[in-house]
C-alpha cells in the first residue's frame, strides 16, 4: 500500500510529489508595480504616523509608501534600511497585524488597513533584485567588535558597526547564518532561501567576518573575547526549551517544535521529511502555529493545537489563528496536556480542560485523549548557555536601554536580553541601537 | 420619476444629456450606438468645408492625466475637426436623424471666417433634418492655426460677425461653443448674443500640456519626439467650466442666454451642478469615452432620483437655482463667522489637519500626546484647510457662531450682515466696481 496522509505512525511522502512545492510557496505572493501604486495610494501620510511608533524599528513609513507611490522604490528601500536593515525579512515575517498594520488610521476608519508589509516588500525586493547595496563603510576606527550570533540582533549589529567603521566578526554556533530567519520560521514566510540571500547582500558592507560553528562554551569564551575584541555583543537568542512537565513526554516522536521547523527550512526535499498521521502541538505561540501548519501542509491527516488558554490570550495573532484554521488545523483552547500515552512511541495524548479564574490556570479534572503519533512542543524557550557572571533577570540577561549588561564592554540584544517582544523586528532594533551605543563608547577615546 | 425631457432653445430632447461635439459623435455607427444607450441628443463632430477632409496625425492623438489606480483625471487631444468627407458626414446624418425623430441631433460646424462660407455650407447641412447648429469657436489646436475654432472665439468681434452670417443664413437655432481660453468670458459671451445666436455652449478645451515623458523629454502625446499643445477636457476642467457658466448665468446682460454646460460632467452630480449655475442642458463627451455609452444611464437615474427627491418637476424647474447665490467677493458677509469643528468619533487620527495647519496655516488645531485633534478657537480663522485635507467626509466641518455671539480670535461679537463695500478699513468706502 503506498504512502498516504492515512498511513498511521510517522511516515514520509504522504503527497503526490508535486503538491510540496505549491504547499510551501511563497505565503503573501509578492505586489506588482500596478499593485503596489494602488496600495501605496491608500496610505494618508499621517502626521507622526501611528504605524511609524508603532514599528519597533520606527522605519519612516509613511516616507518609504510616497516613495512607491512616486516610482522610485530604491528610495522607499532606502528608508526602511536606514532603520532596519532585515527590512526584507522583516516584510515577511513581522507580525504587521498587530504592529503598524494595526496603527494604521485606515483600520481605524475602514478596519483594512493600509498594506505596509507587502509595500515593505515591494521596496526591499526593487533595491534587492539589483544587489545593490545602499550603504558604505566610514572611515576605519581600528575597533574590533565581537558579535555572538549571527541572528537578526546579531546581523543587525554588525551591519551597523561595519558602517561606522569598526571591524566585526560574527560567530555562530550553527552551519548557516541567519539564526530565526534561517531555522526558526515557517519555510512559506520565506521561501527560495531568502534568509541567506538576505544575508550575502547585507554582507557587501563589507568588514564583516563571519566563524560559523563557534559556540559560546564550546571553545568561545567571554573573558576571551573581550581579551581580544575592544567590545563585545551577544545576540545568542534562547537556545533551551521549556519542559512539558506532563508524563511520558520522553517518549519517541515527542520532540521540540523548533527542531521540526529547523529540520523543515534546512531540507532539501521535503516528501522526504517524516510527519506523523496525527500530529498535536502544544502551545499558542507563532512557533506553534509554524510547526502546525507546516505539519499539515506536509500531509498529516489532522493536526491539533492545544492551547492551555482562551483564545485571546494566544500569542499567535489572530491573523495567524485563522491562517492555521483555513489550512485545516484545529485549535483546542483551554485544555492541556497531563499525559502522553504509547507503547516506546508516542500514540495519544491526555489532556485536561483547563480555566482561568482571576488570571490563574485552574484545571477542571475533566480530561480527553487525542490521538497522536507525533507531538511538538511549542511552548517557550529558555535562555541556556549565558556567560557566567551577567546579571540575569526574569530568564534572561538584562540589559540597559542600549544594550549594555552588566559587564562592562559587553553588550546583549535580542530574544536573550531583557525587553521587548521576542519579534525578528525588535531584535533588529535592539542590534542596531546597541551598535549605534557600542560605537558612541568605542569613540569616546 | 421626474419629467427629464429638455427644451433647450427649442431643440427638444427625451433628456437633457447630449454627446459633445467629438470622437463619440464623428460618425453613424457610434451615435446609433448612443441613441440606444440612452442619449438624449449628440452634437455631430465638427463638419468642415466640402472638399479634401483635413488630415489628422497618425501618431498619438490623447495625452492623459491620471491617478494612482489609473482613474483617467483629464484627457487632452490634438485631434481636429472630422476627417471624414463633408458628404458621407450628411448622408449619415440624414439616416440617423430620420431613424431617431425623438432625439436632438445638432451639427458641429467649423469652417473659414467668410461670409461665404457659412451661409453656403449651413442650409445644406440643414437637409439633414439636423435640430441646430453649433459654431465650433473653441477648438484651441491646429484649426486655431488656420484661423479658425478658438481664433475666432478669442476675438468676440469675430464671434458676432459670424453668428450674424449664420443666423442669416438658416432658420435653426444657432448655438455658439465658446472657449476657455480667454481671461473673461463673458466679452465673447456677449458679442453671441449681439449676433442673434440662440444660445451658448461651453466649454471647449482648455490649451494644455499633460506630461512631459522624463526620458525622451518630450511632451505626451508624442510625434516622432514632438510634441504640442492640446486641449484639455474630463473631471478636471469642471471647477474652470463650472465658473464660466456661472458668470454667463449671473450676468445682466447674457443671463436669459440659454446655456449648454459642457466640462468634465462625468455623474448625474456633475450634470446637476451645471445645471443649477446656469446651464439648461449638458454635454458629454470624456465619461463616454472612458467608460462607454451606458454611462448615460446612471446620468438620467441619479438626476431623476435627486429631482423627486428635491420636488423638481422639471429639468427647467432645477435650472438657475444656484444662480442668485453667486455673489463677488465684496458683497459676502464680514461678520458671517465660523469656527472648525473635529468631530472626536469620527477622527481616525491621521493628523493631516494638525499638519497642515501647524506647518501652513494659522496654527490653530492642538495635538495631545494620546493623537487627539482639536481646534483653538482664539487661533482658527476658519480657512476651511482642516476641512478640505481630513481623509474623513464630515469629519471636520464649520460651526456658525450665532449672532451675538464672541469670536475668541477677534474678541468681537458677531454682527448683522455687513460686507466690503461699507467697512471701515475700506478706504474708498464704496462698491470696488
Amino acid at each position: 500500500m503506498s504512502i498516504s496522509p492515512m498511513t498511521p505512525g510517522l511516515a514520509a511522502g504522504r503527497l503526490p510529489k508535486d503538491s510540496y512545492a505549491a504547499h510551501f510557496s511563497d505565503l503573501h505572493p509578492p505586489l506588482d508595480a500596478h499593485e503596489a501604486q494602488v496600495a501605496a495610494d491608500r496610505c494618508y501620510f499621517c502626521h507622526d504616523a501611528p504605524c511609524m511608533t508603532a514599528c519597533p524599528t520606527s522605519i519612516d513609513v509613511p516616507l518609504f509608501i510616497r516613495q512607491i507611490l512616486t516610482g522610485t522604490p530604491e528610495a522607499a528601500a532606502k528608508t526602511i534600511f536606514d532603520q532596519n536593515i532585515l527590512g526584507g525579512m522583516c516584510a515577511r515575517v513581522c507580525p504587521t497585524e498587530t504592529l503598524c498594520e494595526q496603527a494604521c488610521v485606515r483600520e481605524t476608519a475602514e478596519g483594512r488597513p493600509v498594506e505596509i508589509g507587502r509595500l515593505q516588500r515591494y521596496a526591499t525586493d526593487s533595491l534587492m533584485a539589483k544587489n545593490s547595496h545602499p550603504f558604505s563603510r566610514a572611515a576605519p576606527t581600528g575597533k574590533r567588535v565581537a558579535v555572538v550570533g549571527a541572528g537578526p540582533a546579531g546581523l543587525s549589529a554588525a551591519h551597523r558597526l561595519a558602517m561606522r567603521g569598526h571591524d566585526v566578526t560574527v560567530f555562530d554556533a550553527r552551519p548557516k547564518p541567519g539564526g530565526l530567519n534561517e531555522y526558526g520560521i515557517a519555510s512559506y514566510k520565506a521561501p527560495e532561501g531568502f534568509a541567506q540571500k538576505e544575508v550575502d547582500w547585507l554582507m557587501q558592507i563589507g568588514g564583516i567576518a563571519v566563524e560559523t560553528g563557534r559556540a559560546l562554551g564550546a571553545g568561545l569564551t567571554l573573558e576571551g573575547l573581550k581579551a581580544e575584541f575592544d567590545a563585545v555583543f551577544l545576540a545568542i537568542g534562547l537556545a533551551g526549551v521549556n519542559a512539558l512537565r506532563a508524563e511520558g513526554e520522553e517518549k519517541e516522536n515527542v520532540r521540540d517544535a523548533v527542531e521540526f521547523i529547523a529540520d523543515l527550512r534546512q531540507s532539501n526535499d521535503l516528501s522526504t521529511l517524516p510527519v506523523g498521521r496525527d500530529v498535536v502541538v502544544i502551545g499558542g505561540g507563532m512557533t506553534a502555529v509554524d510547526a502546525a501548519v507546516q505539519a499539515k501542509l506536509l500531509g498529516a491527516r489532522t493536526v491539533t493545537m492545544l492551547y492551555r488558554r482562551g483564545r485571546e490570550r494566544m500569542g499567535a495573532s489572530e491573523y495567524e489563528q485563522d491562517l492555521a484554521a483555513s489550512r485545516g488545523v484545529r485549535i483546542v483552547y483551554n485544555a492541556r496536556p497531563v499525559r502522553v500515552i504509547g507503547n516506546g512511541a508516542c500514540a495519544e495524548v491526555e489532556c485536561e480542560y483547563t480555566v482561568e479564574e482571576n488570571g490563574a490556570l485552574v484545571s477542571t479534572g475533566e480530561t480527553f485523549r487525542l490521538p497522536a503519533d507525533q507531538l511538538f512542543k511549542a511552548i517557550g524557550q529558555t535562555l541556556a548557555g549565558a556567560p557566567d557572571g551577567l546579571r540575569i533577570e526574569g530568564g534572561k540577561i538584562a540589559v540597559s536601554a542600549t544594550g549594555r549588561t552588566s559587564v562592562a564592554r559587553v553588550w546583549a540584544g535580542g530574544d536573550c536580553a531583557s525587553g521587548g517582544e521576542d519579534l525578528t523586528v525588535t531584535a533588529v532594533a535592539e542590534g542596531r541601537d546597541a551598535a549605534d551605543d557600542i560605537h558612541a563608547k568605542l569613540m569616546e577615546g | 420619476m421626474a419629467d427629464l425631457t429638455s427644451d433647450f432653445c427649442g431643440i427638444k430632447s427625451p433628456n437633457p444629456f447630449w454627446l459633445a461635439s467629438a470622437p463619440p459623435t464623428d460618425k453613424e455607427y457610434n451615435v446609433r450606438r448612443a441613441f440606444e444607450a440612452g442619449w438624449g441628443g449628440v452634437v455631430w463632430k465638427t463638419l468642415g468645408e466640402a472638399g479634401p477632409p483635413v488630415v489628422n496625425v497618425n501618431g498619438p492623438r490623447y495625452g492623459a492625466v491620471h491617478g494612482a489606480d489609473r482613474r483617467l483625471l483629464a484627457l487632452n487631444n490634438i485631434e481636429l475637426i472630422t476627417d471624414r468627407p463633408l458628404e458621407v458626414n450628411l448622408e449619415e446624418m440624414t439616416r440617423v436623424k430620420r431613424d431617431y425623430p425623438d432625439r436632438a441631433l445638432i451639427a458641429s460646424v467649423m469652417v473659414p471666417c467668410t461670409e461665404e462660407a457659412w451661409t453656403e455650407i449651413l442650409p445644406r447641412i440643414a437637409e439633414t433634418g439636423c435640430d441646430g447648429f453649433e459654431l465650433n469657436f473653441g477648438c484651441p489646436h491646429g484649426m486655431a492655426e488656420r484661423g479658425m475654432g478658438s481664433a475666432v472665439g478669442q476675438v468676440p468681434e469675430y464671434i458676432e460677425m459670424v453668428a450674424r452670417w449664420c443666423k442669416a443664413a438658416t432658420g435653426l437655432p444657432v448655438i455658439v461653443k465658446l472657449t476657455p481660453n480667454v481671461t473673461n468670458i463673458l466679452g465673447p459671451a456677449e458679442a453671441a448674443l449681439r449676433g442673434g445666436a440662440d444660445a451658448v455652449s461651453l466649454i471647449n478645451t482648455v490649451n494644455s500640456i499633460t506630461s512631459v515623458d522624463l526620458d525622451s523629454f518630450a511632451p505626451q502625446p508624442t510625434i516622432d519626439g514632438k510634441g504640442t499643445h492640446g486641449g484639455l477636457c474630463g473631471p478636471a476642467v469642471k471647477p474652470i467650466a463650472l465658473n464660466m457658466v456661472a458668470e454667463i448665468a449671473r450676468n445682466p446682460a447674457t443671463a436669459g442666454l440659454p446655456i449648454s454646460g459642457i466640462g468634465g460632467v462625468t455623474t448625474w452630480r456633475d450634470a446637476a451642478e451645471f445645471l443649477a449655475l446656469g446651464a439648461s442642458n449638458v454635454q458629454v463627451c470624456t465619461a463616454a469615452m472612458t467608460y462607454g455609452f451606458k454611462v448615460v444611464q446612471e446620468m438620467i437615474s441619479g438626476l431623476g432620483q435627486y429631482m423627486d427627491e428635491k420636488g423638481f418637476a422639471s429639468v427647467s424647474d432645477l435650472s438657475r437655482k444656484a444662480v442668485p447665490n453667486v455673489t463677488d467677493w465684496q458683497y459676502l458677509n464680514l461678520n458671517h463667522v465660523t469656527k472648525a469643528v473635529i468631530s472626536q468619533d469620527d477622527c481616525i487620527k491621521c493628523g493631516r489637519c494638525y499638519i497642515a495647519c501647524e506647518d501652513t496655516s494659522h496654527q490653530a488645531i492642538a495635538m495631545s500626546p494620546d493623537r487627539s485633534f482639536t481646534v483653538k478657537d482664539e487661533d482658527c480663522v476658519a480657512c476651511n484647510l482642516c476641512v478640505n485635507v481630513c481623509p474623513v467626509e464630515g469629519c471636520i466641518t464649520m460651526k456658525t457662531l450665532p449672532h451675538g455671539a464672541v469670536d475668541a480670535r477677534t474678541g468681537r461679537e458677531v454682527g448683522d450682515y455687513a460686507n466690503w463695500t461699507t467697512h471701515p478699513n475700506n478706504v474708498m468706502a464704496c462698491s470696488a466696481e
